[in-house]
């Protein structure tokens, strides 16, 4: 019997704690298969701070390390100095990245530390039960937004991709999403992209998944991905923000 | 040992880092321990080490614990406001159970405080910097040639319990010259730890580094077992030193800069024909408690002699089981006082007796 689909050798036998429809799922899949397709799984080390994503350890096979909120790319740099022939990944959510972790984000990006960061954009703080994150929409109703963000006192969403393009650093930026096949597509591309730049010394590489979460919207999960494509995207244009390669 | 060189405290830190065979240094920019970043900054490079001007406080900890998970000897320096700021990551690399140094060449506080020198956070340093129950080395130095001899000792002392030791100097330590006779290179550095993450190589399951864990039952014997660890640290790492102690009737207890000035102030005090003599820590944890309570039975009081309100003192009293008096001397905010203050104290414990 011939096997046609199977689970990439960069993912444990751990079974997910993920809320049913929530998109964590898919980007791990894509991330381990960007990590066994590279051949990289025995040198490839994975930070995993705090928020939905802090267990991801117990999930990818390769050596991970768990980070406090928001400072993972800080540990990747030191990671990364320590161990320059390795490969150093990071997987970071909004509230972790865009709030707590913006420094980090930030003077990481700014230095091109030669590591790859992959940013869950679910526009809401999952683990701790809902509440507004610094990519939340205007008018989004969260637990700590009850009435809806309002920008007047709540401000507006952050673009990280658009923030970043600002830095000369950065080798690659984009934005990406999993609501569909074609989309899902794409984002393992450019998943691919930010770890083989990593790999052929290019520098900082971001990948930004605008993703969902049922559970904390509030919605089934076929509705939580129309919602990304009628609310999400207008925001947060999906494309290429950065490509050294291509410039 | 190498021969003797006229040398800036916080540059002897640096340089007795480098010869214990850290190559990874990570700071922030604060007076009056910047020397050690400076000094970091123009000999990295040319040895193939890392100096990194990280974006904060917080940042430069957190890539101490980065290198730290990959099992390679790192350090931070930084002074008072710092280390609050370094506090968080501190409690992470003792909840992952990692070895690093962390220097804190202390000014005056709270807040923002001063400049000076100081030795105000010693509660900081003792009682654990952060947030959960663990402890840190702490390693106390009292000339330069110790600045760069517990440099080397807090590394070795790091690895072997896998936990971050904290250097806790001061201001005046900091930024005095003396003689200094460097320590040999140590040897390089073996292959990494076992629980290193430096990649599986396809070879073995994964490592994990971390503190999370969210079974309350294992969390507990997790704690139980660090605390275990700390047990053997407490039995055979305390360090102190002895001045004067034979026929004491007073033992002064005093640490760094404090120490120094306490030790003339116990030699005028000897000339006018009082009993007095110093226990002086030089690891405050693990504190030296045993020295202390074999003295309580012999001394009528102690002096404790310190930059801060008496946090020691309570460490002191502890140790001693109460058994005797603690007196204190202390100047705080950074002034330091002169060994007149100190001999005046002195004189007074002496008149008071037991």
């Amino acid at each position: 019997m011939t096997t046609v689909f199977d689970k990439p050798k960069s993912l444990t036998d751990a079974v997910f704690h993920y809320c049913p429809g929530c998109t964590h799922g898919i980007v791990h899949r894509l991330v381990a298969e960007t990590i066994d397709e590279l051949g990289i799984e025995g040198k490839t080390i994975g930070i995993a701070p705090v928020g939905c994503s802090v267990l991801a350890y117990n999930y990818f096979a390769c050596d991970m390390i768990e980070a406090s909120h928001g400072r993972a790319p800080a540990v990747a740099t030191g990671v990364k100095r320590a161990m320059p022939d390795n490969i150093v990944f990071t997987y970071q959510g909004d509230g972790d990245l865009a709030s707590i972790g913006l420094c980090e984000t930030v003077s990481t990006a700014a230095r091109g530390e030669n590591v790859t960061v992959i940013f869950i954009n679910n526009a809401i703080y999952g683990m701790t039960g809902g509440q507004m994150a610094p990519t939340s929409l205007l008018g989004q109703v969260t637990q700590t937004s009850p009435y809806g963000r309002d920008p007047k006192t709540q401000g507006y969403p952050i673009k990280i991709c658009e923030l970043l393009a600002t830095l000369d650093a950065p080798a690659y930026l984009a934005r990406v999403t999993v609501n569909n096949v074609k989309n899902v597509r794409n984002a393992k591309k450019a998943i691919k992209k930010a770890f083989q730049n990593q790999i052929e010394g290019k520098g900082f590489s971001l990948v930004e998944v605008v993703s969902s979460c049922p559970t904390n919207w509030g919605m089934t999960p076929q509705k939580a991905l129309e919602w990304i494509d009628e609310k999400m995207l207008p925001q947060y244009p999906l494309g290429v923000y950065r490509d050294k390669g291509e410039e | 040992m190498q021969e003797k060189v006229l040398m800036k405290g916080n540059e002897a830190i640096a340089e007795a880092a480098i010869l214990a065979g850290c190559r990874h240094y990570f700071g922030y920019p604060i007076t009056p321990q910047t020397e050690v970043a400076a000094y970091m900054a123009k000999k990295m490079p040319k040895i193939g080490g890392t100096f990194l001007q990280a974006e904060s406080e917080i940042a430069a900890i957190n890539m101490v614990y980065g290198v730290a998970s990959t099992g390679k000897l790192s350090m931070t320096s930084s002074s008072s406001p710092g280390i609050s700021l370094k506090c968080e990551g501190i409690s992470y690399l003792a909840g992952a159970d990692l070895p690093a140094l962390i220097v804190n060449v202390q000014r005056g506080g709270p807040g923002l405080g001063g400049i000076q020198p100081s030795q105000s956070d010693y509660f900081l340093a003792t009682r654990g910097p952060g947030h959960g129950d663990f402890h840190v080395l702490v390693l106390a130095p009292a000339s330069v040639q110790e600045m760069a001899d517990l440099t080397g000792l807090a590394f070795k002392l790091a690895r072997k319990y896998r936990m971050p030791a904290m250097l806790l100097a001061d201001g005046t330590m900091g930024q005095m010259m003396e003689p200094v006779c460097l320590p040999d290179p140590a040897e390089a550095e073996e292959k990494a730890p076992d629980w290193a993450a430096v990649g599986t190589g396809c070879a073995r399951v994964h490592n994990i580094i971390n503190s999370l864990e969210l079974s309350p039952a294992v969390l507990e014997q997790k704690n139980i077992e660090r605390y275990e660890r700390y047990a053997i640290a407490e039995k055979e790492e305390p360090r102190w030193e002895e001045f004067m102690m034979e026929d004491a009737e007073i033992c002064v207890v005093s640490y760094g800069i404090t120490a120094r000035v306490s030790r003339n102030a116990i030699v005028e005090a000897r000339k006018k024909g009082i009993k007095v003599g110093m226990i002086r820590p030089i690891t405050l944890w693990p504190f030296p408690k045993a020295p202390l309570l074999k003295a309580a039975d012999q001394v009528k009081s102690f002096l404790c002699v310190e930059l801060n309100m008496g946090q020691m003192t309570e460490d002191v009293e502890l140790a001693i089981r109460c058994k005797k008096p603690v007196g204190l001397c202390s100047r705080v905010g950074g002034m330091i006082p002169t060994p007149a203050e100190v001999l005046a104290k002195i004189e007074k414990a002496n008149e008071e007796g037991g």
